[in-house]
This record gives structure tokens, sequence and C-alpha cells, in this order.
């Protein structure tokens, strides 16, 4: 029900921005996140910004994972 | 630059195996997408017997009732009409056809990625009445009630929405209730939850004591999300944990919530195979119902009647696999679907037959 | 030159004095065999082969002119790979016109042009022609068909039946590229970026690869992309096959512009791409030949051929392995 992918704003033009998705970009509206900014990465879904994404590493949901197990 | 990896996967599919009873566990997921990345990344069979994944009602195509479906076609025959519509319907039967075999026949039916490419299509012809199909839950609603807005801003005639949006909490609520489903933790639906926060679920694990996990839909973040529930059935806890941290915080989107609470309201929804249920549908406030195609196009009450050897309603509802379906693979494969689960790339069908499992 | 006002009418089909014109002036201009230039009813080819390969299609592609190419690329490089693939080398040729009226004509020159460039860097000749017209309504502006004639030099033949347990699969470069630049022009949908059609001929590459030796089979990766060839060559071959998700090239612009839509590559028609069944101890020697070509700069092995069977798996990123089926019906996007 919710495919939506992130990706990078590069500008921001009247609540439209262009989004860097590493190759390929396309306009998507930031009406919902109004306090988004060129260089957010963002959660992009039907030509809409949904949420501002938390930067995170690549390993973070395993870190988590290991904290987890160790403390079951 | 450190990636998941193998190695990664491996060890967390370890450690749920570990973390499991020695019957497994039956975890229900409610979003197709969620049905489409676990077969896909090959989750399924990794995780498999000690997780079993069943395939909640979370694919808005596959919910979609018959009769709305046929009202939608229906409205592909009308004069001077543009239908426009997300992917996902364009192949869905109804009684009389599909969208794609009525274009076939000559309607107007075109894709779009956007709900607003609707609105800026009807802008540039207006002549023609440009009919928006809004198949979604909670993650596209915003969507759509902006897109109304852009329509109701430029004062535009010729835009309509045929409003088939939906609503899970409620949903689930049904399920547990009336429908006698059994699950051992629900691996909740990631975009819903980044628009309207995890709080609307808290019942689930309140009431009805089961543990639940906020997922996203990269292997990891399911596999976390699988983690998070092993260890709290393992603990005797019950509660709605968040996998998901960097996209969905606990008070979801606000300001996309005003939107959708601006343009629609609640209502009752009538759901394939679950039938109506209150509270599971969202309805075009008064105020915009000139943008309401069932208000401006004379749709009648159309009696459908889903095919009697179609079992969508049990697999939606996760009692039945779809290989248990005498259909399946047989008379409905991906090409010539009989039900919806096998329409929609993510309908739980479907996933079966491309993926497996 | 055509004046950018001149548009193709109903006379131009019929046979007569405009249809001649339009032949001479224009079509000749681009299609320069001294055989064709003859305009009789037949053309007379001297084969050198004991054997000929033949192939038709037709091509419908709309739009007609999108990022990488256009339809006349297509129309020639389409035929060209279908014989190359057989093992055959390609020589000759036939294209059929149905041209909507009103069509114009600087558009159709264009056209012309990319079949002539696309025929030069074939090597092949386009040695007999027709032109039709039909009314307003009854052609998408133009449909194109090609048939081709290769010549088959003994033992030069591939097919499935000499796929072999333990053969490499080969692919030459990265997938989806042309379904997606494609749909994003027909549909409008607003994706930017380094997303165009691959469409080449493959001619040269595959007999490359030939002349390295153990080439047992191969296939161009067209509509129901890389799954689909698979399949059908496993269903064929009646063995199965195992890929490896990670070795199967995809462009990044490719992987995002798909990733937004919903879509898979592996499910995406390609017009320049191929896999090659290859004896296992030949392999290296095949992907080295492979990589003269510059439409096999990113060749790789993606695969082995397995046991008797006549499925297809994946090994996937995560380390688990399932089917990998044919994706029945033509990729949408989606929101779900």
């Amino acid at each position: 029900m919710c495919l939506a992918i992130p990706g990078k704003i590069t500008a921001i033009k009247e609540g439209i921005a262009e989004i860097d998705y590493g190759g390929a970009s396309r306009e998507a509206s930031v009406e919902l996140v109004p306090s988004a900014k060129a260089g957010d990465y963002v959660l992009v879904h039907a030509g809409f910004a949904i949420q501002i994404l938390k930067t995170e590493d690549a390993l973070a949901t395993l870190e988590e994972f290991r904290k987890i197990n160790a403390a079951v | 630059m450190p990636q998941f990896d193998k190695a990664a996967a491996l060890e967390m599919a370890d450690g749920i195996k570990k973390l499991v009873p020695p019957a497994g566990l039956s975890l229900m997921e409610v979003c197709g997408t969620h049905t489409f990345a676990i077969a896909k990344s090959g989750l399924r069979q990794l995780l498999a017997p000690h997780i079993r994944f069943l395939s909640g009602p979370g694919c808005p195509v596959c919910v979609t009732a018959q009769e709305d479906i046929d009202r939608a076609l229906l409205l592909a025959r009308e004069q001077d009409v543009i239908i426009t519509t997300f992917g996902d319907m364009v192949r869905v039967p109804g009684r009389t056809g599909s969208l794609e075999s009525l274009r076939r026949e000559g309607a107007d039916v075109r894709v779009v990625y956007s709900p607003l490419d609707a609105v800026t299509l009807a802008a540039h012809t207006p002549a023609k009445k440009v009919i928006f199909i809004g198949v979604g839950f909670e993650t596209t609603a915003p969507a759509v009630a902006v897109a109304v807005m852009h329509a109701a801003r430029r004062n535009l005639k010729n835009f309509f929405v045929f409003n088939l949006l939906k609503t899970v909490p409620a949903a689930l609520r049904q399920l547990l209730d009336a429908q006698g489903l059994k699950v051992d933790g629900f691996i909740l639906p990631g975009h819903v939850c980044a628009v309207i926060g995890t709080k609307p679920f808290n019942f689930l694990a309140e009431k009805y004591n089961i543990p639940c996990a906020v997922s996203g839909f990269e292997p990891q973040d399911i596999l976390l999300a699988v983690t998070m529930i092993a260890a709290m059935k393992k603990s005797g806890r019950a509660q709605v944990q968040n996998a998901y941290t960097r996209v969905v915080a606990e008070e979801g989107n606000a300001k996309a919530c005003e939107m959708v609470e601006r343009v629609f309201l609640p209502c009752r929804a009538k759901w394939r195979a679950l039938g109506e249920m209150d509270a599971t549908g969202l309805a075009l406030r008064k105020e915009f119902s000139r943008f309401d195609a069932a208000v401006n196009f004379s749709l009648p009450a159309v009696l459908s009647c889903e095919p009697s050897a179609c079992r969508c309603g049990e697999v939606l509802l996760g009692k039945i696999n779809p290989a248990q379906c005498g259909l399946f693979g047989k008379q409905c494969t991906p090409s010539a679907p009989v039900g919806p689960c096998m329409v929609s790339s993510e309908g739980a069908c479907a996933a079966a037959y491309h993926y497996g499992g | 030159m055509a004046d950018n006002k001149e548009v193709v009418c109903m006379a131009h089909g019929s046979g007569g004095a405009r249809s001649r014109a339009l032949v001479q002036e224009l079509f000749l201009r681009y299609f320069t065999s001294p055989a064709l230039a003859r305009l009789e009813d037949s053309t007379v080819c001297k084969v050198s082969t004991g054997r000929i390969a033949m192939t038709t299609d037709s091509y419908v592609v709309t739009p007609l002119e999108f990022p990488g190419g256009d339809i006349g690329r297509i129309a020639v490089c389409g035929t060209v790979n279908d014989l190359s693939v057989k093992g055959a080398a390609p020589k000759w040729l036939t294209c059929a016109f149905i041209i909507e009226e009103g069509f114009e004509l600087s558009r159709l020159e264009n056209i012309l042009r990319s079949m002539k460039a696309a025929a030069g860097e074939a090597g092949v000749e386009i040695v007999t022609g027709d032109t039709k017209v039909v009314q307003r309504g009854q052609a998408d502006g133009l449909f194109i068909t090609t048939a081709g004639v290769g010549e088959v030099a003994d033992g030069d033949e591939l097919s499935f039946d000499l796929i072999h347990e333990g053969d490499a699969i080969i692919i030459n470069g990265p997938v989806g590229g042309h379904a997606l630049a494609v749909m994003n022009a027909r549909h409008g949908f607003g994706l930017k970026g380094d997303i165009k059609s691959d469409v080449a001929p493959l001619n040269a590459l595959c007999r490359n690869m030939a002349r390295a030796g153990g080439l047992h089979c191969v296939r161009d990766l067209t509509r129901g992309g890389l799954a689909a060839a698979l399949n059908e060559l496993a269903q064929s071959a009646k063995l199965d096959f195992t890929v490896s998700e990670e070795n199967i090239p995809v462009e990044p612009a490719v992987a995002s512009g798909c990733a937004l839509l919903g879509l898979e590559p592996v499910y995406l028609a390609n017009e320049g791409k191929i896999i090659a069944f290859v004896s296992p101890e030949k392999a290296e020697a095949a992907l080295a030949a492979a990589k003269n070509s510059p439409y096999a700069k990113d060749a790789r092995i993606i695969g082995r051929v397995g046991a008797k069977g006549g499925r297809v798996f994946l090994d996937t990123a995560l380390g688990a392995t399932r089917v990998l089926r044919t994706g029945e019906t033509e990729q949408l996007p989606r929101i779900c």
C-alpha cells in the first residue's frame, strides 16, 4: 500500500521540489513537509514527500538487532 | 561504505530463529508492499519454518469491493471522460472487463504516477471530465487530499475523484473481533505510520495483547521488526515498537493528517471479503462534493458477487495461503486473474505465484 | 530536403507517380543499396553459405522517438539481432512502411536517417521495401516491418539444444533502460536523468563471442526482459538455471527510476541486450571477447546452467534462493 522511496531535495520552488533519487530525478510536492529544505532527504510517495528522513548509517538496523538479542 | 549484506542478514535470521519458540511464530503483515518485499527478497525462505508470514488485507486493490470496481468501469464508459489511475488498478477484473480491456474498446484510460498529474491533465483538457480513481490507504490519502485542494484552488469544474480510500486500524480491530483472526504478532505498515504515527495501533497491544513492530521495507528493516516481535513474545511483553525510526515518529506527520482531515471524514466502507466496516473508509466532505465522482455521475447500485470459487477473502484474512485456493495457478494466474489477490503484484497470490513460498 | 510543412498523403501509398517520387526522393537518399535503386519487384542476392537464417518483426512502438533511439533504429537493430543470436551473419533487410496520412515528411526523414545509420553500423543492406499509406487514425503515426536474411556457416548455428549443464550465462550489460525510457516518454511520468534506450546492433558482439569458442546459445532480451528470456530457454532446454541477483547489472538511474515507479528491471524490455550460454572452460575467453564491443563493456557472468529441470532460480542479495518466473503481464507503475 505504500511504495515510497527516499530522495534528496536539490531545489524547492513554490512548494515543488526537484528530488534526486541517485541517478534519476523527478519533481514532488513538499506541501506535506513544510519545514523541508534543500539538502534534506525525504520519503516520496505518489509525487508527494510525506516525511523528512533522519539520517542513519547503513548498519544501524544490525546494531539495533544485536542490542535486542543481547538483552533477551 | 558498509552495506547490509548476506552476512548481516544471516546473523539476524539466525538470531531470530533462536528467539522463536519450537512451534514458530505466525506474523501478519498488513501492507501489500511488505508482502512483495518479503517474497522478492527471499525473506520468506530465509526465515522458514520458524516464521510464517500471513498476508493481511493491505493491498488497496485486493480489498476494493467488486462493486466498486464495476462502478469504476461504468465511469470509464461515460462520454468525454478520461480515467486517470495508478497502475495497480488497470488490470483488476470486474464483471464486465477491466480498465485495460475497456481501453482496448476505446475508453480513455491513463496511468498516472501522482494524483497531481490528474489535476494538471484536467486543467489542460477542459472539454473532458478527468476522473481520478482514488485507491490507497493512509499513505496515499494526504496526496489525494492535496490534489482535491489544488483543484478547488484552481476552480476546476472537470476534475473528480472516485474515492475508494480506506484506513487500516479499525479494519484490524474487525479482523480480530469478528473474523476470528489469530496471530502471534503484527508487522505494521511503516509508511502508513509515517503519516498517522504509531498511536492508532496501540490498541493491538493494549487490548489484544499482541506484540507489534512498525516496519520499513528493506529486508533489514523487516528482519529488525521480526526480531522485536520475537523478543517481545519471548519475554511476554506486548507493545507497539518502532523498527523504522528513520522514517516513523510516534506522532506521525501532523501536516499530512491535517490535510486529510480538511478534505475527508471517516466513514463506513465496504471491503472485499470483509464486508462493510465502520470507520474504515474516507469520504469527501460536503464542501468538496463537487469533486466527488459518486455524486456527479449517476452510478446505479451495482450488485456484484465475487466469483464463487474465488477464495481471495480467506487469503486476505490470512486463513489460507494462496496455494490452498483451488484456482491458484490454474484458472487464476497473473495473466488471467479471477480475483484481485492475483492482479496486484503485491497481492498475496501474485507474490506467491511469482516468487514462490 | 523535405519541407517542414509537407506531409504524407494517400497518394504517396497508391503506387502511382507520387509514390515513386517519395521513394526516389526520400527513401533512396537514405537507403543507398544499388540493388534497391533498381526499384524492381524483387531483389536477387548472392548467398555464400549453404543455409540462411530468416526473421521478421513489426515495430509499433509509441512514442516513435524516445531518448536513445527511435522506431527506425529499433526496426533495423531488432531484426539484425534476431539473426545474430541464431549464429547468422546478417546481410540483407526488407523494409515495409505503413504510414498514417498526415505524417510529417521531415519526421519521416529523421527516421530514415536513423535507419541508415543503424544499417551502416551493422553492415547490412536494405535491399527491398514497400510503402503504404492509411487513413488518419489507422496507424499510430507509423508502423515498420522488417525482415532479415543472414548467412549461416556450417557449425555456426546456435540453439537451445546446445545448452549444457555447467554452462556459464553471460549478459552484455545493464537491463531495463529501454522500457523505462519508452514508458517515461509515452506516459509522461516526468523522470529525468540518464534513462535511455540501449537499442544497438549486436552482430559484431555475437561474432566475437562465437570466435572465442564454446558458444552454445544466445538470446536477446526483448519483451518480458531477462526473466522471460531465461524462463523460455530453461523450458526449451529442460534445464534449471540459477542466476545471482547481485550480478545482474542495472544502471543507477534506471534502478532509481524503477524504484520510484514500482517496476522491476528484470521484467523490462531491452533492445541492445543478450544472454549467452558458454561452456564453462570458455567463459572467461568469451567475456574478454565480448568486452571488445562498445555494447558489452559491462559484460559479466550472471549465473550457471544446472541439472535437468526447466525452472529459473534467483540467489537473492540476502543469500536466499527463490524462483524467478516470467512476469506474466506488461509492467505498470504502482503505488503499492
